[in-house]
Parts: structure tokens; C-alpha cells; sequence
């Protein structure tokens, strides 16, 4: 008996001696959340889970291998306190929620009639699923039944609909859909998506620069749910009332329904729920991330430095923007004249990303006021410069600069926007087929000349600007001398200009950009009477700051004026800084630029997080201008079951009124409420393949 | 030699610690739901065993037989193996990570496990010399991965099955190991 109780004794004393002192030996830091998560869960060591014991279960849980309801024994009221104690850890400002992001539901086409149990993945083991689209739902609400939330349910579209109260970012219905169409993500997350060949994405939605949801906005239009639609909008876009109106929307050349009848009027609705925003005086939150300790600068105010600092702004990073000319905005506020876009409605596009908390200083030049290294020294730890493209391209005209009376656009349209606009003459010329030109042309008309040329090298079929802005321009009573290359002033003993001298042209082979290149005829010079002339020709980057030796920013690589730059993650040779917009050339739309700055948010954000900076090799890369490289098979010859219904006018202040020729009050006008309801129906809401054919 | 293998085979198919013993049920039906955690726990179990069937043989030769305390044998057994599959666990935690992430959250499971108590215990009782105490110490255990494995084969099958309401999960689970259990049976004429 003694021995026994001797034994037991010093076995038990060995042991326990061993097994303390290993526990010190061999100590390893663990996440205290699996401790935490431990203590939730049954406890019962059932393994009924499918792991070996409660804490091999917290242990996933955490790690996101299981999710939080994994522990059938504690139940729901268990998932729910597990999911507190990993809900804190995300911080209440950047809540997990789970989206569907298929909307094809009972309308998708199926391959094959599938008779099998109704369960998402066994249907998926046979041939991925009977549904025709590779990567469309299958509609047997595996996830509505894995939610322990009671958060999601198959709608009566036959597609999982989140209910985004209820919903909270456990992560099961990601892990039950076997074709990955439930995604749990944080806000942050689905800033930094960019479009991938792999996701759901409309035509639309693949073409527009900015990568905006523009069935989902539209959708929730049609539901009018106006303050949804512009919050969709802000992921992608933070100037929508800016965007709504200058913006050529190369989406609606994409839309699948101008296949039945014409495009959607896309911008117009995007311009329609901003407006009602704005108008109703909507609450929209914005969610920001919690701070992350990093400071970012962002030289240049314009459209892409502000999306820029919005984007890293929400994404948790302190932002502050130095603005050379006295109001944010750039080309957009000194560019864009006051009657296509008023500057009191641009301001509320920028106020609204100011709001966020971004700090503005304006009236500093970058290379005069400061420079890389103040930046750096003022603990800045990026840089983005966005500085736009504010010199003008030469016209090749001998004495351009010299003549009294001509003018660059950019000059020209600055002055406008500062207030103190040029003062034209009777007759004024301008060259160049932009939407610039456009600018020029409309606002000489309303500074008072009788007599507006736009001159063109080529003819007005290949002229780059918004052929609503040609049209507008036409019903504005200006001339169009297309098919001309200017070659000579004519000028007074003063030197101030009375005409110019130009050639004829005739269309030659194609050129690089696929257009006809224009061949002047020798003696067909022709002479028009002017008194000013207005170049409005293209714009360069003023980047001679880089030009000086022995600067940091001199490190910089520049190529005719622009900023080199990775183009995916829009870093430069300088690893802190970045370019966007204009000045990483060639100057282009505004929702180019507005795309540019999120993308540059996104490669500063992953720079100043030390993640990986480029772009998955799934990306997804269209050319919206020659409407190229869209998913296979997602860009159709035609589409069937249609009721034809044309789309809505876009109304506009009476042409030859006295406003319209004379005021800069603004020409397009928003669309009423009925109009865009009207409109938003007519979307038929596309995914890859399949579409609402029964659009009402 | 021929021996030896006459009692691996024994070990694995005929006298299975699973099927035919019905030791070490719970792991059986927590960990047979993924068959990426069966093979785990096979794995686990070898290792365990085969280190538990040495320590105990040779605690049950020093200390147990000499001083006559065979009687306390079970009590002993739990507490040896106990702290050394969790000493094991704590230093391959830190020493050999890798091999702990293949293993290692396994190891707790096991530490009182019955299959694991039992083949100890048959160990001592069959009165195997130290070469035919290592050959069962890893054949028992070989044949209750097979068993765990070939299980989780069949309930990764079941899940996308059409099973009925009141039958669903570990019901059809309990069915199932019946039904293998009486196959394994086929078996016994073998030796």
C-alpha cells in the first residue's frame, strides 16, 4: 500500500515538476482571442465540430479556418458572443459584412436540368452546377442555410438577398458557396478591389474608368432608395455631381441595351439621386477606417488628388493636399466653364471628401513654396503628386506666342475660372476638336463674340469631344471648319492679330491612333478674318521642378512633361511618391482621373502597409475608348425580348434664349423624378451573360 | 519474422481497435468529418501510441512488476501517458513546428484516449517482449487510421447525400460505423 501511494506520489510530483517547467521552456506566444473564443465555446471537447478539441476549434476560429459557428453545442447564443469577441478586434468602424455578388438568380439560362439533391455543393460536384454562367449562383441557398443569423434568404429572384442590419461578418456563407459568390468583406477590402476578369461584372460596369456598380446604383434607383444609389457611387466615385454632369460616359457606349433600343441614360441617373442627395438634404455616412499613424501628401487639388485623399482618407491614413491656385478642383473648377458645371455644385462634391477630415492649404507651389524634402521632413510618408496638365501643347503656328491676341485654353479658361474672364472680340477662332475647345468655343459665345470658327484638322466624325457638347455647340451658332491646318498670323503694324491663313486638308492613310491622317493641300490657302485665336490643342505637365539638379524630386523620370509612373500601382522611381491623374499623362477624362486617384489610394495604402502592390494577374483591363478587352463573351451582337422603349431626353435650358447664349447659368438640367424612374426601369440590370429580359 | 506479421495483420484488420474492439469511438466520429483531419489524427495516433507502448512497457518492467503494484497498472498508465503526450505536444510547439502544425492540435485529444489506454494494456497482458510490443504498438494504431479514414471517405460522401431529417449528421454516422464494423467482422476466419 505504501509503495503504491509512494509511487502515485512521486509520479505525480515528476510529472507535474516536467511538465511546469517544459510549459517555460517552451513558452509560444498565442493570439489571446483563442482563449477568448475558447471560453464561448461548449467546452465539451466533443468533436463534434470536425476539430480535435474546443481549442483546436477557437484556434480556427481565429483564424479564420471555421467559422464563428462552428461549435454546434453552444449554439447560436454561442456564434453570437464569438463573434463579438472577434467583432471588437475589427473595430467598430470597419464592420465585416457579406455580399452576394451574383444577380442571375431564376433569369440565368441553364445547361442541363438538374434533378439532384437541393444543395449548392452537391449540384456544383456535377459539372459546376447546371447554370449556364460559370460563375452564376445556384440558387439552392447553401449559404442561407449555413447562416446561423438568419441574415440572408433567397430572394424572389432566385438569388441570395443579405440583409445588412442582421448580417454579422462570420464568414459561413462564404465558406458554404462553392462558387465563391458570398464575399465577407470590410469596407477597406472592397476599396482596394479592382475589377478582375474573374468577378460579375456588367458591360458597363467593365468599361467605366472608374469601376463604378452601375447596375446596383441603378437598381436601387429603380427601389428608390436614391440615398443607396449615391452611396454605391461613393465607393468608386467621390464626385458624383461633378461626374453626373461633364462626364462622356464611355459606360453607356458599352450598355447592352442600346442592342434593343438605345443605351441607358446612365449619367443622368447618377446625376439625378446625387442631386436628390443634395437636395433633400440626405444623411450619408461614410464609413472611415480607424486611424493607421500614416500621413500622406497629396500635391495638386484636382479631381484625382481629391479621390486620391478621400480613398485614403477612408482607408485610415491622414491626408493633407497643397493646392497651388487659390480653390481646389483644377482643371475641373478653372478648366470646366460655370454653365456645363457650376462651381457652388463642384464645391459640394469637394466639401463632401473635405468633410472626412482632410486638411487643404492652398496657394503653395510645389518646386517654389516647398519640395520633397520639407515634405519628408514634415513626416509625411507618401507623396502623391497630382499636378495635373496645366501648360498648353504648341499649335506649330510661327509667332503663337508672340501675336497680340492669341491665346492658349488653358490660359484662357483659367482666367474664366478666377474671375476675370479674357476679353474676346467680335470674331474669335479656336483650334482644336476637344472637349477644351469645346470649352473655349461655348464660353466665347457667352463672353460676347459674334462670330465663333472652330477650326479642326480633321472632320467632325473624328473629333475626340462628347458629341453632345458638338451638337450643343452647333445649336449655339458656331461654325465648324473642318479638315484645316492652320499655317500663318495675318497681323496689324501693332501686332495684333486680324486672321489667319489655313489650309485645306484631305484624309490620308490611317495614323497610330487609328484615325485618318489629315494631308494639307498645297494652294488651297484660305484667310479668315479674326481678332482672337484660341489653342486648344492638348495640354502638357509643367514638371521642370524636375529638371533641377541635386533635388530629391529630381530623381524623378519625366517623358515629354509627364510623370512616369508603374501604371498599376502608380508608384514613380521614387518609392514614396506617387503620380496620378493628368501629370502621369496623357491628359484624359475626369472619371479617368477620378479611377487614376483610387487606384494610386490603393498602391500608396498597400505601399505604406508593406503589402503587395500589384495588381492580381486576373485584372481586368478594358480600353474604354476603343472599347476593348472585355470579359469573353460579355459583349454581345444581339439581345432578344425586348420591348423597345427609347430612352428619356436630356433636358437643357431652351437654345437661343437669352440665358443660354448670354448667361453662364448651367445648360443641362437634371432629370425629374419620374424621368428617372422611367429610365432606371429601362436598365435591365446585366451580369456577365445573362440580363432582365422582361426590362420593363 | 512470420510471426511478426501474422500479428500486424491481427492487429490492423482481424482484432481492429475500432471495429472489432469498439475502443477510441469519440475521435472515430468527431474526427472522421474532413479527411484532412482523419489523416491528421491517424498520423497523431501512431506517433502517440508508439511512444506511450514503450514508456509504459518499460515503466511496467522497472517499476510495476518488481515491486508487485500490477494492481494500480490503469491509474499509472492514464497519469504516464497523460503528461507525456502533453510534454510531447508543449516541446514539438516550440522545437519542431512543423511537425506540431501536422499533429500537434491532435495530441490533446488522445492524451486519455481508450484505443491508446487499451493497446498499453493488451501490451501487458499478451506479455509481449519488447520487439512484439513495438510491432503492436504500431500495427493497433495503423489499423485505426484505416478504419478512420475509410470512414471519412464514406461521411464526406454522406454530407451531400439525401438523408433524412431525423437520420442526419451523427445518426447516419453511427449506422455507417455499424455497418463497417460488421464487414470488418469478414475478417475474423483470416488467422
Amino acid at each position: 500500500m505504501l509503495e503504491a501511494l509512494l509511487l502515485m506520489m512521486g509520479l505525480g510530483g515528476v510529472a507535474g515538476t516536467l511538465l511546469g517547467v517544459a510549459s517555460r521552456i517552451f513558452y509560444v506566444w498565442e493570439d489571446p482571442r483563442i482563449a477568448e473564443v475558447e471560453n464561448c465555446l461548449a467546452g465539451a471537447n466533443c468533436g463534434g465540430c470536425g476539430f480535435t478539441g474546443c481549442a483546436a476549434c477557437a484556434k480556427a476560429i481565429v483564424e479564420g479556418r471555421a467559422d464563428v459557428g462552428a461549435c454546434l453545442v453552444a449554439g447560436a447564443d454561442g456564434a453570437a458572443k464569438v463573434a463579438a469577441v472577434l467583432g471588437l478586434e475589427a473595430g467598430a468602424a470597419e464592420p465585416l459584412t457579406s455580399q452576394n455578388t451574383c444577380t442571375g438568380g431564376f433569369r440565368a439560362p441553364e445547361k442541363f436540368s438538374y434533378m439532384g439533391v437541393n444543395d449548392c455543393r452537391a449540384a456544383y460536384l456535377l459539372y459546376a452546377g447546371a447554370k449556364d454562367c460559370d460563375v452564376g449562383c445556384l440558387g439552392f441557398g447553401s449559404c442561407v442555410k449555413a447562416c446561423l443569423f438568419d441574415a440572408l434568404k433567397i430572394g424572389p429572384d432566385g438569388y441570395p438577398v443579405v440583409d445588412a442590419e442582421k448580417c454579422v461578418g462570420c464568414g459561413a456563407c462564404e465558406k458554404a458557396c462553392p462558387k465563391g459568390i458570398m464575399q465577407v468583406r470590410k469596407p477597406s477590402d472592397r476599396i482596394l478591389h479592382v475589377n478582375l476578369v474573374t468577378d460579375r461584372l456588367a458591360p458597363c460596369r467593365q468599361t467605366c474608368p472608374a469601376e463604378i456598380n452601375i447596375p446596383k446604383y441603378i437598381h436601387h434607383i429603380r427601389n428608390k432608395e436614391y440615398d443607396k444609389a449615391y452611396l454605391t457611387i461613393m465607393e468608386r466615385n467621390p464626385m458624383p455631381l461633378s461626374t453626373g454632369r461633364v462626364c462622356p460616359h464611355p459606360c453607356e457606349d458599352a450598355c447592352r441595351r442600346a442592342l434593343a433600343d438605345d443605351p441607358v441614360s446612365i449619367n443622368q441617373l447618377k446625376r439625378f439621386c446625387s442631386d436628390w442627395v443634395y437636395d433633400e438634404g440626405a444623411q450619408v455616412k461614410i464609413p472611415v477606417a480607424p486611424d493607421t499613424g500614416y500621413k500622406v501628401a497629396i500635391v495638386g487639388g484636382g479631381p484625382s488628388g481629391l479621390t486620391a485623399a478621400y480613398f485614403l482618407r477612408r482607408l485610415g491614413h491622414k491626408v493633407k493636399i497643397f493646392e497651388w491656385l487659390p480653390k481646389l478642383g483644377g482643371m475641373i473648377y478653372y478648366g470646366i466653364p460655370e454653365y456645363r458645371l457650376p462651381k457652388e455644385i463642384l464645391y459640394k462634391d469637394i466639401n463632401r471628401i473635405l468633410d472626412l477630415g482632410i486638411e487643404v492649404k492652398t496657394d503653395v507651389k510645389f518646386g517654389v513654396d516647398f519640395d520633397l524634402e520639407s515634405l519628408v521632413g514634415g513626416g509625411f510618408d507618401a507623396v502623391l503628386m497630382s499636378i495635373g496638365a496645366m501648360n498648353h501643347a504648341s499649335a506649330r503656328i510661327p509667332d503663337e506666342d508672340k501675336v497680340k491676341g492669341v491665346v492658349p485654353a488653358t490660359d484662357f479658361l483659367r482666367k474664366q475660372g478666377l474671375g476675370d474672364p479674357y476679353r474676346v472680340g467680335k470674331k474669335v477662332g479656336i483650334i482644336g476638336g476637344g472637349n477644351v475647345a469645346m470649352d473655349c468655343l461655348r464660353s466665347s459665345v457667352r463672353l460676347g463674340a459674334e462670330k465663333v470658327y472652330c477650326l479642326y484638322r480633321r472632320t467632325i466624325k473624328e473629333m475626340p469631344a462628347n458629341v453632345v457638347e458638338i451638337e450643343a455647340c452647333e445649336h449655339e451658332g458656331i461654325e465648324f471648319i473642318t479638315l484645316c491646318t492652320p499655317t500663318k498670323f495675318t497681323t496689324d503694324d501693332e501686332g495684333n492679330l486680324t486672321g489667319i491663313e489655313y489650309l485645306k486638308n484631305e484624309l490620308g492613310e490611317p495614323d497610330a491612333s487609328g484615325r485618318r491622317k489629315p494631308v494639307p493641300i498645297e494652294g488651297s490657302e484660305t484667310v479668315i478674318p479674326l481678332d482672337n485665336f484660341i489653342l486648344a490643342i492638348g495640354q502638357t505637365t509643367d514638371s521642370a521642378f524636375a529638371d533641377k539638379e541635386g533635388t530629391a524630386v529630381s530623381r524623378l523620370e519625366t517623358k515629354r512633361g509627364s510623370i512616369l509612373n508603374d501604371p498599376d500601382t502608380h508608384q514613380t522611381a521614387i518609392p514614396y511618391v506617387f503620380t496620378s491623374g493628368d501629370s502621369a499623362g496623357p491628359p484624359g477624362l475626369l472619371v479617368a482621373a477620378i479611377g487614376a486617384g483610387r487606384r494610386a489610394a490603393r498602391g500608396i495604402h498597400k505601399y505604406l502597409m508593406g503589402e503587395d502592390m500589384a495588381f492580381p494577374p486576373a485584372r481586368l483591363r478594358v480600353d474604354s475608348r476603343r472599347m476593348k478587352g472585355h470579359i469573353p463573351g460579355t459583349i454581345f451582337d444581339s439581345i432578344e425580348g425586348i420591348k423597345k422603349k427609347g430612352r428619356i431626353a436630356q433636358p437643357e435650358l431652351e437654345p437661343g434664349s437669352y440665358e443660354r447664349q448670354h448667361t453662364y447659368a448651367e445648360v443641362d438640367l437634371t432629370v425629374t423624378e419620374e424621368e428617372a424612374l422611367k429610365e432606371a426601369n429601362r436598365c435591365m440590370r446585366c451580369c456577365l451573360t445573362c440580363y432582365n429580359k422582361d426590362a420593363r | 519474422m512470420g510471426d511478426y506479421i501474422l500479428l500486424a495483420v491481427g492487429a490492423i484488420l482481424v482484432n481492429n481497435i475500432l471495429l472489432i474492439q469498439y475502443l477510441g469511438n469519440c475521435p472515430f466520429l468527431g474526427t472522421s468529418k474532413k479527411m484532412e483531419t482523419a489523416t491528421g489524427m491517424a498520423m497523431a495516433v501512431v506517433f502517440v501510441l508508439a511512444l506511450a507502448g514503450i514508456i509504459t512497457w518499460i515503466f511496467e518492467a522497472v517499476f510495476l512488476k518488481p515491486l508487485g503494484l500490477e494492481y494500480i497498472r490503469t491509474i499509472v498508465f492514464i497519469v504516464v501517458i497523460a503528461s507525456l503526450v502533453q510534454f510531447v505536444e508543449t516541446f514539438m510547439k516550440k522545437s519542431i513546428p512543423a511537425l506540431y502544425a501536422g499533429l500537434g492540435i491532435f495530441l490533446p485529444l488522445i492524451t486519455t484516449n481508450c484505443a491508446v489506454m487499451g493497446v498499453c494494456l493488451i501490451n501487458i497482458k499478451e506479455e509481449y517482449n519488447f520487439l512484439e510490443m513495438l510491432v503492436s504498438a504500431i500495427a493497433y494504431p495503423a489499423g485505426f487510421g484505416l478504419a478512420l479514414i475509410l470512414f471519412a471517405g464514406v461521411r464526406e460522401r454522406i454530407i451531400i447525400g439525401r438523408v433524412p431529417g431525423p437520420l442526419q449528421d451523427v445518426s447516419i454516422a453511427l449506422v455507417t460505423a455499424g455497418f463497417m464494423s460488421l464487414s470488418f467482422l469478414g475478417f475474423k476466419g483470416m488467422i
